[in-house]
């Protein structure tokens, strides 16, 4: 069997460049997609953990797997949530680039 | 035979997100986030979790990568170029990430986790079946975090409505 570590590594490795990504881009969609590779590196912890570790809670068992499925279910949300966001920008500004989105800026 | 699937897939997984950073053209980066999606996917059905599997081919690979690719043709961004007015940006984002890169892989290395299983084994869920137990399991003690999570899309449905639609200009 594989060991769980290797699971977190993976996740580890996939949180850091969604991260990366998340800081590096201007773009604001690339941030979006950055933040969706974390979300997705944190799945993989969840449902490794469930099939490794026993939880606290008898009832809490299978709760590695239906956090993963809330975590989906959110990110669709945020997803959608963000690309509104994106377009209504892109209508007002002309453009999707977060560096010249500064009204708020202090 | 495990092994091998883990890590082909797991590499699969790291360089095509690695791609998704590294891309300039946005519609190549959101391609390569539809190889890491399914990638994990795969790693689900490694992990026995058939269910979560399906979940994220339908739902990343299926609806938010087509929401990406869409408004990515809606909008045509266009290609990223170099630096901005911030030009120590990617070079700090890629101390960032290196740096939380090795403390997170320093730690996993080193530690050592029990690994005592609860009742839902792979085994069992078999038996009565993945997805009765998780639909069980989301009516019975997630019922709340459920309905919440169906207020939270209803909240965010009307919010995308509302702020994509047309104004009219009165």
């Amino acid at each position: 069997m594989i060991p769980l570590n290797f699971y977190l590594i993976l996740a580890a490795a996939l949180f850091c460049i969604g991260l990366f990504g998340a800081l590096a881009r201007r773009n604001a969609i690339g941030i979006l997609i950055g933040i969706e590779l974390m979300l997705n590196a944190v799945n993989i912890n969840l449902v490794a953990f469930w099939r490794y570790i026993k939880p606290a809670g008898a009832t809490m068992d299978l709760a590695g797997q239906i956090f993963a499925l809330f975590v989906i279910t959110l990110a669709a949300a945020e997803a959608a949530i963000g690309l509104a966001l994106v377009i209504a920008i892109y209508r007002s500004r002309d453009t999707v680039n977060v560096e010249d989105v500064n009204l708020m800026k202090w | 035979m495990d092994l091998i699937v883990f890590y082909l897939f797991a590499t699969l997984a790291v360089i095509a997100a690695l791609g998704v950073v590294a891309l300039r053209n946005p519609v190549h980066a959101a391609l390569c986030l539809a190889v890491v999606f399914i990638s994990l996917a795969a790693l689900y059905v490694l992990l026995s979790a058939p269910f979560v599997a399906a979940a994220q081919v339908m739902i990343y690979a299926g609806a938010i990568l087509i929401l990406f690719v869409f408004v990515i043709m809606l909008l045509s961004p266009g290609v990223d170029q170099g630096a901005g007015a911030l030009k120590w940006q990617r070079p700090l984002a890629a101390v960032f990430g290196l740096a939380l890169a090795v403390e997170l892989i320093l730690v996993l290395a080193s530690a050592v986790l029990p690994a005592a299983r609860g009742q839902y084994t792979p085994e069992r869920l078999a038996q009565i079946g993945d997805v009765q137990a998780i639909g069980a399991l989301l009516f019975t003690d997630f019922l709340l975090p459920f309905e919440i999570t169906s207020l939270l899309l209803l909240v965010a449905m009307v919010g995308v409505i509302v702020l994509a639609k047309k104004r009219v200009r009165s």
